[in-house]
């Protein structure tokens, strides 16, 4: 079996393993075949990514040659994403049997199934190379979440999860519009075969509608401001493994199904001239860096504190994005990247807590330092790279987001990033002053630190926020290949 | 609705009609209009339509809640196993032409076994859909009937 045979299996072994889960009774079954479906496929994207990078692999489904048939088509961009995504959930599983144990006690086949189609949703996302594939693997993930978000223990996690359903169905409709408008224009739905026939008719109505609707449809399912709204109330109130899955994955997947479209099937020099794409982006960027970090501030609930840190932080990305260089691009994919690790080790370190303590308000974090210091300082220590110190992974991506702001001649922004660091700094701080510096209530109930088959995965994730900034080959050199291979197309780069 | 003898004569008529249909729509879907989801659907309907005429409990007779539940799963399994028999035999995922030696044949059985799979996935999961919604009316009226106690 050549790598290329071998690519789809990275998402077609959770989509199989979700049917035979839901069949599986008791506890330890389903999440053995969940662990065991999400390690092969992480196996199968590195090994994917390692090819890709020499260039672009293609797999036809059933054979049916594209552009008729569905085309995966994998090149550094999506073997990157892929690899973050598998890798994400084979590294929280470990982590997640204890916490889902106590927060969904029953029927644990369906929940992990539900988890198993998530994840395959958005794998599939990732490697398709056909545009109306995104959609439908988008509509298996977004469903499959909603359900997944609903099964928080807080009866507002049923809200949370409506009201997440509402706007992700806008968003996911949005994207078949644009869709449909390009399939009308060009009659086919193939990635490449768009990108081929798009440079005719750049100059209808029809298709600068569609780059439109498309962009809105994915802000939405990215959360960028003011689109974020379903984002902090669905975080908050899932259980804290999905809380952990989607805060790593599932607006990363977004962010890419954006940069593709705008990138390879519109090319840079039509989506950022026909629309005012970068002004609205970085507008939009700067927008949410701010308020999702000011609101950050403010939080009681540190769960949903994280919600609006990822907010901001998906300002960053999309700020990178919109400064429309390959080391723009590379500064997106890389805090792509390493915001996936420092967020998976907050909400992971959080729902350790919620796990010990029952409560992630701000009171309940009173003196918790001294009672679980290694549960704390793991969130410390994340939240440094959140922060963006050196020398971890969060300082690496801000420091080439700093250089893309420099390179393109908006040295400005530069004094924007440090001040929404420096806000990230104070709502990190905040949870560190409770935890060390302040009394626990004299009603509080005694806590003990965490198990160590909770901490052991924790610490592994912020072990990789430092390993991931000091040696940056891999994300660094991954990123820097797939940002290329997203200019790629364009013959004589940016615009 | 029940106490309706139109309604429960013509039901009785033409529920095994539906099912034909549903079925007829699934073995002709490789070659004219149709397939697995919209026979799959049809079939679902003539159920709903038994339950709605004679009630929950006896549909539920027919076929459980728990069978409906494999059922789901047991669909894209199927779909899933014919997928990859493709892959065992040398071929893509999905691929048919190396499941027989003649193509057609090929492709019509890969179509019919991956289609069966759909139908069946898609009428379990409408009947299930259909169960849990007539459950929670039930459970509903469960809890007026005791408010209704109270009050008096």
């Amino acid at each position: 079996m050549t790598v290329v045979e071998l690519s789809p299996f990275s998402m077609l072994v959770p989509l199989i393993a979700s049917a035979v889960c839901a069949l599986l009774p008791g506890r330890l079954w389903p999440w053995l075949l969940t662990f065991a479906a999400a390690a092969a496929s992480a196996v199968i994207a590195a090994i994917t990514l390692a090819a890709a990078m020499d260039g672009p692999l293609s797999y036809a489904f059933g054979n049916w040659e594209p552009p008729i048939g569905i085309e995966y088509r994998i090149d550094a961009a999506n073997a990157f994403v892929a690899l973050l995504v598998s890798a994400v959930a084979a590294v929280i599983l470990p982590w997640a049997k204890t916490s889902v144990d106590q927060e969904v006690p029953e029927r644990q086949g369906p929940f992990y199934a539900l988890f198993l189609l998530a994840f395959a949703g958005l794998m599939g996302i990732t490697l398709t190379g056909d545009a109306f594939n995104v959609f439908v693997f988008l509509e298996i993930s977004s469903l499959a979440t909603y359900a997944l978000i609903a099964h928080g223990q807080d009866r507002r996690a049923l809200l949370a999860a409506f009201r997440y359903l509402i706007m992700g169905t806008v968003g996911a409709t949005f994207l078949l519009i644009g869709i449909g408008f390009l399939y009308m224009m060009t009659g086919t739905l193939n990635m490449v075969d768009l990108a081929q026939r798009l440079p005719e008719l750049r100059d209808t109505a029809t298709v600068e509608v569609a780059l439109a609707f498309i962009v809105v449809g994915m802000g939405l399912k990215l959360a960028l401001l003011p689109l974020h709204l379903w984002l902090p109330n669905a975080y908050t109130y899932a259980p804290s493994f999905i809380s952990v899955f989607l805060a790593a994955t599932a607006t990363k997947v977004a962010l890419y199904v954006l940069l593709r479209f705008t990138f390879t099937v519109f090319a840079p020099d039509y989506s950022f001239v026909a629309l005012p794409l970068a002004v609205v982006l970085m507008a939009l960027a700067i927008a949410g860096m701010v308020v999702g970090s000011w609101v950050a501030i403010y939080q009681a609930n540190i769960k949903r504190m994280l919600a609006y840190s990822s907010v901001a932080q998906v300002g960053y990305m999309v700020l990178g994005v919109s400064l429309v260089s390959v080391t723009g691009l590379t500064a997106a994919l890389l805090h792509m990247f390493n915001h996936a690790l420092m967020k998976a080790a907050l909400f992971m370190a959080l729902g350790t807590i919620a796990y010990q303590v029952g409560s992630v308000r701000i009171e309940a974090f009173r003196g918790l330092g001294k009672r679980m210091p290694w549960t704390l300082t793991a969130f410390a220590l994340a939240g440094v790279s959140l922060i963006g110190l050196p020398p971890t992974a969060g300082f690496i991506s801000k420091w080439y987001l700093i250089s893309a702001a420099v390179e393109s001649g908006h040295a400005w922004l530069v004094a924007l990033i440090v001040i929404t660091s420096m806000m990230a700094l104070i709502y990190i701080w905040r949870v560190l002053e409770a935890a060390w510096f302040r009394q626990p209530a004299e009603d509080a109930p005694a806590v003990t630190e965490a198990p160590l088959r909770l901490l052991i995965p924790v610490w592994v994730l912020v072990a990789a926020n430092f390993y991931f900034g000091i040696d940056t080959r891999l994300n660094v050199g991954a990123a820097t290949a797939a940002a290329e291979a997203l200019m790629g197309g364009i013959p004589g780069g940016a615009p | 609705m029940r106490e309706n003898g139109i309604l429960r004569v013509i039901a009785r008529f033409v529920i095994p009609l539906i099912l034909l249909f549903g079925l007829y729509i699934q073995f002709h879907g490789e070659y004219s209009p149709g397939g697995g989801f919209q026979a799959g659907v049809v079939f679902a309907a003539g159920w709903i339509l038994f339950v709605l005429i004679y009630g929950l409990d006896l549909g539920l007779k027919v076929i459980p809640e728990r069978v409906m539940y494999v059922l789901t799963a047991l669909g894209v399994l199927l779909y899933s196993l014919v997928g990859l028999a493709g892959v065992a035999l040398g071929g893509h995922f999905l691929d048919f032409y190396p499941l027989l030696e003649d193509p057609h044949a090929a492709q019509q059985a890969g179509i019919i076994l991956v289609e069966f799979g759909v139908g069946v996935t898609v009428a379990s999961v409408m009947m299930l859909v259909f169960t849990l919604f007539a459950r929670r009316r039930s459970w509903w009226d469960e809890v007026d009937a005791e408010a209704d106690g109270e009050g008096r």
